[in-house]
């Protein structure tokens, strides 16, 4: 990659209550886990609550599996792929601000945004197809449908498994959102020159962050739509 | 961080990354029942770590950071171990 606009390291900006510079970044890194660790145990619970009624009955387990085998695995692993390519551009980004490169630390930011944008939209497209396809609870869904009864489904279950899936599905969404906002703002930052080579570390937790959020959905993608069998011949958009 | 990781090594671990997104979505084609949630979660484990060790550059950060990620893992243990140990012992029956 040849270097263009190559910004030069300003002074570190140390604030008064750290010892040195590298105790700034340490401790900055550190309130970005310590986040992190409150947003692994919102999702965790969430988790931890499918997993306990895939343990409390078979009926239950084997609903939840059959709901899954249903769910758009095309657009599940799309998006999964789209999520991946972003943590890359993400980590670029941040790699561009280590070697002081202000025009690529900005394309790569924009990248980043948009394609969180992209999932965005292919989530859309999905949650309208999971319409389509009476996957809704109680608003459309049929509990008499032969998908639920032919495999011994029980109707409700499958409902609740549903249930998992949207709320699971629409708060990583709205993390995602905000990461999408947060990127957005970075790269408005850099172009003005914000981030160089010394002053790195507000695009490296908001790394963290994105990567994070990308860490979420590798748990989802399995839980959520890997859970039953699916067939070549169901998939669709 | 004392060192920049080259931007080869992140385009690597991309390429595991998507080599293994295909292969836990094509298993998930083959007839495996329960077994599906397992193989899943397995392969999630290993994108999961590559993302975190490298993505999130904690391989190469300091004692404390590992020690800060680890917290978060240690946590979503106890939530997990304590809630399983008491749905997985219970007499499964129809209800």
């Amino acid at each position: 990659m040849e270097p263009s606009q190559t910004v030069a390291a300003g002074p570190p900006r140390l604030a008064h209550h750290f010892d040195n510079i590298d105790q700034q970044r340490e401790a900055e890194t550190f309130g970005m886990w310590a986040f992190l660790c409150t947003e692994i145990l919102i999702f965790g619970a969430m988790f931890a609550g499918y997993g306990a009624y895939r343990c409390l009955s078979s009926d239950y387990d084997h609903a939840f599996e059959v709901a899954s085998g249903r769910l758009n695995v095309l657009i599940g692993a799309i998006n999964t792929v789209v999520l991946l390519t972003s943590s890359l551009t993400m980590a670029l980004a941040v790699y561009a601000t280590h070697t002081g490169q202000r025009s690529l630390q900005v394309r790569w930011l924009l990248l980043t945004a948009a394609l969180g944008a992209a999932f965005m939209v292919l989530k859309a497209i999905e949650y309208y197809s999971d319409y389509r396809d009476w996957l809704v609870p109680v608003m459309r869904f049929n509990p008499n449908d032969a998908r639920w009864l032919n495999a011994g489904a029980d109707p409700q279950r499958v409902q609740l498994f549903l249930m998992f899936y949207y709320i699971m599905t629409g708060l990583h969404a709205v993390h995602l959102t905000v990461g999408i906002g947060l990127v957005l703002w970075l790269a408005h930052r850099a172009h003005r020159g914000a981030y160089d080579p010394e002053h790195y570390i507000p695009v490296e937790v908001t790394g963290l962050y994105w990567h994070f959020v990308d860490v979420v959905w590798i748990f989802l993608l399995p839980i959520l739509y890997l859970a039953g069998t699916h067939h070549l011949r169901d998939l669709h958009f | 961080m004392t060192h920049v990781i080259p931007a080869r090594t992140y385009v690597n671990v991309f390429m595991a990354l998507i080599a293994l997104t295909g292969l836990t979505v094509a298993v998930s084609f083959l007839d495996l029942g329960r077994a599906h949630l397992w193989v899943g979660l397995a392969f999630g484990v290993c994108k999961a770590l590559l993302v975190v060790l490298f993505f999130m550059h904690v391989l190469s950060s300091s004692k404390l950071i590992w020690l800060a990620a680890g917290a978060g893992l240690f946590w979503l243990g106890i939530l997990l171990i304590l809630t399983y140990s008491d749905y997985l012992t219970r007499f499964r029956q129809s209800y």
